[in-house]
């Protein structure tokens, strides 16, 4: 992790309608760090992605990603990019190798370097075999990987995961967390949203998103420290569900039973 | 630029992989041409008369045996009873029904107008035209034959105009000809339809477009890469028709075949731009598909093809001047039939030029990479 | 049964939810009709002929005037030379050359005949005999008043013409019940194709398969609220005909809406035969509006009168289902006859559905396996 920041945000807003989906968001993330977007179901995390990857124009505020204005350059920050959606949109009826070789070719590569590329990935993925299965035919886990490794094929600046773990065992589910240890080592920033709390540990800063709003934002050990937590899910819960103060106590005569206000 | 060859290559691969659709793209068109074509045709034979001879003399009888000695009219049934020949029509078991009133024999004889009754069965509204004119040209040749008779010449004499007539560029009024290319233009026009709109809208919702917008791909690229291979294949389908055309039916020649195709071309790239534009506007492939449904049937009911265009309400030409399989329909007779030239259909070019442009460019603003 | 209801009101939601389509299915049959009724007719009207006229005496232009007031045709120029007649149809502009001889006039006069010549543009067939037709029969009305002017010869027959059920050659009496049944074959047909091919492609089939729902369960459910749309539509399409263009349902209503019922349960059921077979959307919505667009326009009887094709075509046409409607449907709207005039086809509709639901079950029974 260096100290340039790849990606700025100050003070954006995304309303669709009334409904306010990002409300007043402002972060940095640096280059080569893995930048960890928590939050539950509609908290607003994959709206945020899909603004910093020009996929979705924000209502106001300034947004910043590998040093273009989401809201009028977002053809140039698409070339500095990869992504990888929650559907893992890989071309069902292509085969493994005709989905690199088209992503590949629009990133502008070259044929012997997709060429290289694709054998290199195969056989890292122990794929070799699978090149020219369809994709129908592969289980989730390889699609995700799949997926992942095609997002970072042409060694993009920073690269997006929309909840890329979901519906995965947990073995492959540490699989894929080592592909993305590898990625950020080699210098790519990795942003990362989720909802499953343990995958926060994994990453070097973590962002806690609520009803649209950060709430928490720091490495994961200084959250569990400031919380007095022991894991991420308890600082959550702690944010989330903040304890209700308890009723000094009151004199004999009280009854018995449980104080509601204990958790 | 080669994301474009990309891109298309993808378009290929996923057109082909789906076996049946690979197949149908090329068996289809061949197919519904060889079953279809030979069935279409405005010519009418066997048009069913009822006679009701009341008058029972040699004039009536004479006119009838004319009647009979046609090869249009087929006299199938005579009766006395009106009610029986009502029913007949009515049931459709006959298509006119022809009553001559008693006296007839005896005006014609004096030289005076003898009246027939024809009733005709009009639900099939161009038979019954077709059949009417023949029938007035029966009695006008039977009327010839009585005066000649009266007067004792014979019927080269007959004072009165003389009337020829031609057919040119299909003297014997081949309807084959005439249809094919329309079948043939219709075909690919809902291939074309249903494949490259449909596509599009499949890609949004598997969410596979969502991964091409978030790369630097343009738009121009993308709806490029969506009507080149489509444009190919009907190019492709044109090609294999107009050959079962001459090798099965013999179909005329006369003109260019570079410039069918040229038009073709034109005409394709309009039509597949409103298909895409459709499918801009299209969230799921059942909203595409009722749209598009609407479109085809109406660009191909108001063609031409069918009845002609020149039938129509005034407002409805002027629809017609945005619908590009009007154009395509009138340009391929005129070329195959006719053997226009370029000069002869260059405003049609033009227009159906700037039809395929202003779709394109529609298309591919409403095409949204950033929502 | 309750499990049914449910799953019938599912599909009901599923439709209903769908704006878009909702606006769509009512629009269509609204437009078309009213596109159609006034558009697909075969009226000549201001067919436009040039004159070839190497006469130009009174006659010349007296017959000219009165084939250009017609209001079937109207002059659209005069050419100079044969060679001009090419030159001018291979534009389009004109369907027909119209040719009098030198001394028209006077040759009619002294020896009592002349000669003049139509030259039709053969290449829309259609047109061209209409054209020749009706020019011919303006000539020979102009030839009949000459001769009675100049006394030689009375026209002997003159036939007084009653055209049945369609008093003026009315187009749209012939094309509108056709293009209800089109319409209704298509829309129907496309509803259904995709709405099981839907489930497999989403992969909500096994859902489905595992539900304690038999075949048949499903199959209805996804048919009835189609059904019911679909009566909506003809309803509609039948009062626009109405109000729009005073077609009048001679025959008895409740006949009419009952064999309406009967022809959408059958096209409802081919949608579904075509969507057990395909494997995706695209395959279904291909085999239906492909496969089925051009033979429903051409084989059904629609345009093209089934009498006038070769006689192979009767047994073409005898397994297609909308041949049959379309005469149900002319027959009761049209000619106003009864049940007893329609039972034979009405039989044949019923014996279709009932093979296409088979085949549909059988289908998916062996999907199943």
């Amino acid at each position: 992790m260096t100290n340039t920041t790849v990606i700025t945000v100050r003070n954006l807003v995304k309303k669709f309608g009334r409904f306010v989906a990002n409300d007043n968001l402002t972060f940095e993330v640096f280059e080569g760090e893995i930048f960890g977007f928590l939050g539950a179901n509609g908290a607003g995390k994959t709206t945020a992605l899909r603004i910093l990857s020009g996929l979705s124009e924000p209502s106001s505020g300034e947004v910043t990603v590998a040093g273009f204005d989401a809201k009028r350059q977002p053809e140039k920050i698409k070339k500095n990019i990869g992504y990888m959606c929650q559907k893992f949109s890989l071309y069902e009826d292509l085969t493994a190798k005709e989905n690199i070789m088209l992503y590949g070719g629009i990133y502008g590569m070259s044929k012997e370097l997709i060429r290289k590329r694709t054998d290199e990935l195969l056989r890292k993925l122990d794929f070799t075999d699978y090149g020219d299965r369809l994709i129908s035919d592969l289980p989730l886990g390889m699609k995700q990987k799949l997926a992942f490794s095609v997002a970072v094929l042409h060694e993009p600046r920073i690269v997006f995961l929309d909840e890329p773990t979901g519906g995965v065992d947990p073995v492959t589910r540490r699989q894929f967390w080592e592909m993305i240890y590898e990625t950020a080592a080699g210098g790519i920033t990795v942003f990362v949203t989720t909802h499953y709390m343990d995958e926060a540990e994994y990453c070097d800063r973590v962002s806690i998103m609520s009803d649209g709003k950060i709430v928490a934002l720091d490495t994961p050990a200084e959250l569990k420290r400031q919380y007095s937590a022991s894991s991420i899910e308890e600082v959550f819960v702690k944010i989330a569900r903040p304890p209700i103060p308890s009723r000094p106590s009151a004199g004999t005569g009280s009854k018995g039973g449980l104080n509601p206000s204990s958790n | 630029m080669r994301s474009i060859l990309y891109l298309i290559r993808k378009e290929f691969l996923q057109i082909f992989r789906d076996k049946f659709i690979g197949k149908a793209i090329f068996a289809v068109p061949i197919v519904q041409m060889l079953i279809l074509v030979p069935a279409v045709t405005f010519e009418i034979k066997n048009v069913k008369l009822c006679i009701i001879d009341r008058d029972m003399t040699q004039e009536s009888r004479g006119l009838v045996s004319q009647l009979e000695g046609s090869e249009f009219f087929k006299v199938e049934f005579s009766t006395f009873s009106e009610q029986e020949a009502n029913d007949l029509l009515h049931r459709g078991k006959c298509d006119l029904i022809l009553h001559i009133p008693s006296g007839f024999g005896k005006e014609t004889g004096q030289g005076q107008t003898g009246r027939i009754l024809v009733a005709a069965n009009a639900i099939n509204a161009v038979n019954a035209q077709l059949s009417w004119a023949y029938l007035t040209g029966v009695i006008r040749d039977y009327n010839l034959n009585i005066v000649a008779e009266n007067t004792g010449t014979t019927i080269q004499s007959i004072p009165g105009i003389q009337l020829t007539n031609r057919y040119w560029y299909n003297e014997m009024l081949n309807y084959k000809h005439y249809m094919l290319p329309g079948v043939l233009g219709i075909l690919i026009m809902a291939i074309g339809f249903v494949l490259a709109g449909l596509n599009l809208v499949k890609e949004k919702e598997s969410g596979t477009i969502e991964q091409i917008n978030v790369t630097p791909v343009k738009k121009y690229q993308f709806i490029t890469a969506k009507m080149v291979p489509f444009l190919i294949i009907g190019l492709v389908d044109l090609a294999i028709g107009l050959i079962i055309g001459k090798l099965t039916f013999n179909i005329p020649f006369e003109g260019s075949i570079a410039l069918l195709f040229l038009c073709s071309a034109i005409f394709l790239t309009g039509l597949l731009g409103v298909a895409l534009l459709v499918s801009t506007i299209s969230n799921t492939q059942q909203q595409y598909m009722f749209t598009g449904f609407l479109f085809i049937i109406i660009f191909i009911l108001m063609s031409g093809v069918f009845t002609p265009a020149e039938s129509m309400p005034v407002w409805a030409q002027k629809i017609n001047m945005v619908n590009p399989a009007a154009y395509i329909m009138r340009i391929n007779r005129m070329i195959m039939l006719k053997g226009s030239t370029f000069q002869d259909i260059e405003g049609d070019i033009f227009a159906l030029t700037l039809i395929a442009i202003v779709f394109t460019v529609l298309a591919v603003n409403r095409y949204r990479k950033t929502a | 049964m309750k499990r049914f209801l449910g799953f019938v009101k599912k599909e009901f939601l599923h439709i209903f939810r769908d704006f878009r389509t909702m606006i769509i299915i009512f629009v269509i049959p609204a437009a078309e009709i009213l596109l159609f009724g006034y558009v697909v007719t075969t009226d000549l009207k201001n067919a436009p002929v040039a004159f070839l006229d190497f006469s130009g005496d009174e006659i010349t232009q007296q017959l000219s005037d009165k084939i250009c007031s017609s209001g079937f045709f109207r002059k659209s120029e005069s050419l100079l030379s044969y060679n001009d007649i090419d030159k001018e149809l291979r534009k389009n502009k004109i369907k027909a050359v119209i040719i009098f001889e030198k001394d028209f006039g006077s040759n009619l006069i002294s020896e009592g005949k002349a000669v003049m010549s139509i030259i039709a543009d053969g290449s829309e067939p259609n047109m061209a005999s209409l054209v020749t037709n009706y020019i011919t029969a303006i000539t020979a009305d102009f030839n009949s008043g000459l001769l009675e002017t100049t006394g030689s010869g009375n026209i002997l027959v003159q036939p007084e013409v009653r055209m049945f059920y369609n008093p003026s050659l009315l187009g749209h009496f012939m094309f509108v019940p056709g293009v209800i049944t089109i319409i209704l074959t298509l829309i129907c047909a496309l509803m259904t194709s995709i709405t099981i091919t839907r489930e497999k492609e989403f992969g909500t089939m096994e859902v489905l398969l595992v539900s304690p729902l038999k075949p048949i369960h499903i199959i209805l459910g996804k048919v009835i609220p189609y059904f019911i749309l679909s009566i909506a539509d003809a309803v509609l399409i039948l009062l626009l005909s109405w109000v729009v263009f005073s077609l009048p349902i001679k025959g008895s209503i409740i006949l009419l809406l009952a064999e309406l019922m009967l022809y959408i349960l059958l096209s409802l059921s081919i949608g579904i035969m075509i969507s057990t077979v395909a494997k995706t959307m695209q395959q279904a919505i291909f085999m239906t509006l492909v496969g089925m667009l051009l033979p429903v326009i051409l084989l059904s009887g629609f345009i093209f009168p089934l009498e006038n094709m070769p006689k192979i075509y009767a047994w073409v046409s005898a397994v297609f289902p909308p041949r049959y409607f379309i005469v149900v449907i002319k027959n009761i709207m049209i000619k106003g006859t009864g049940f007893l005039y329609v039972w034979k086809e009405t039989l044949i509709l019923i014996f279709f559905t009932a093979v296409a639901i088979w085949v549909s079950m059988r289908n998916f029974k062996i999907r199943l396996q």
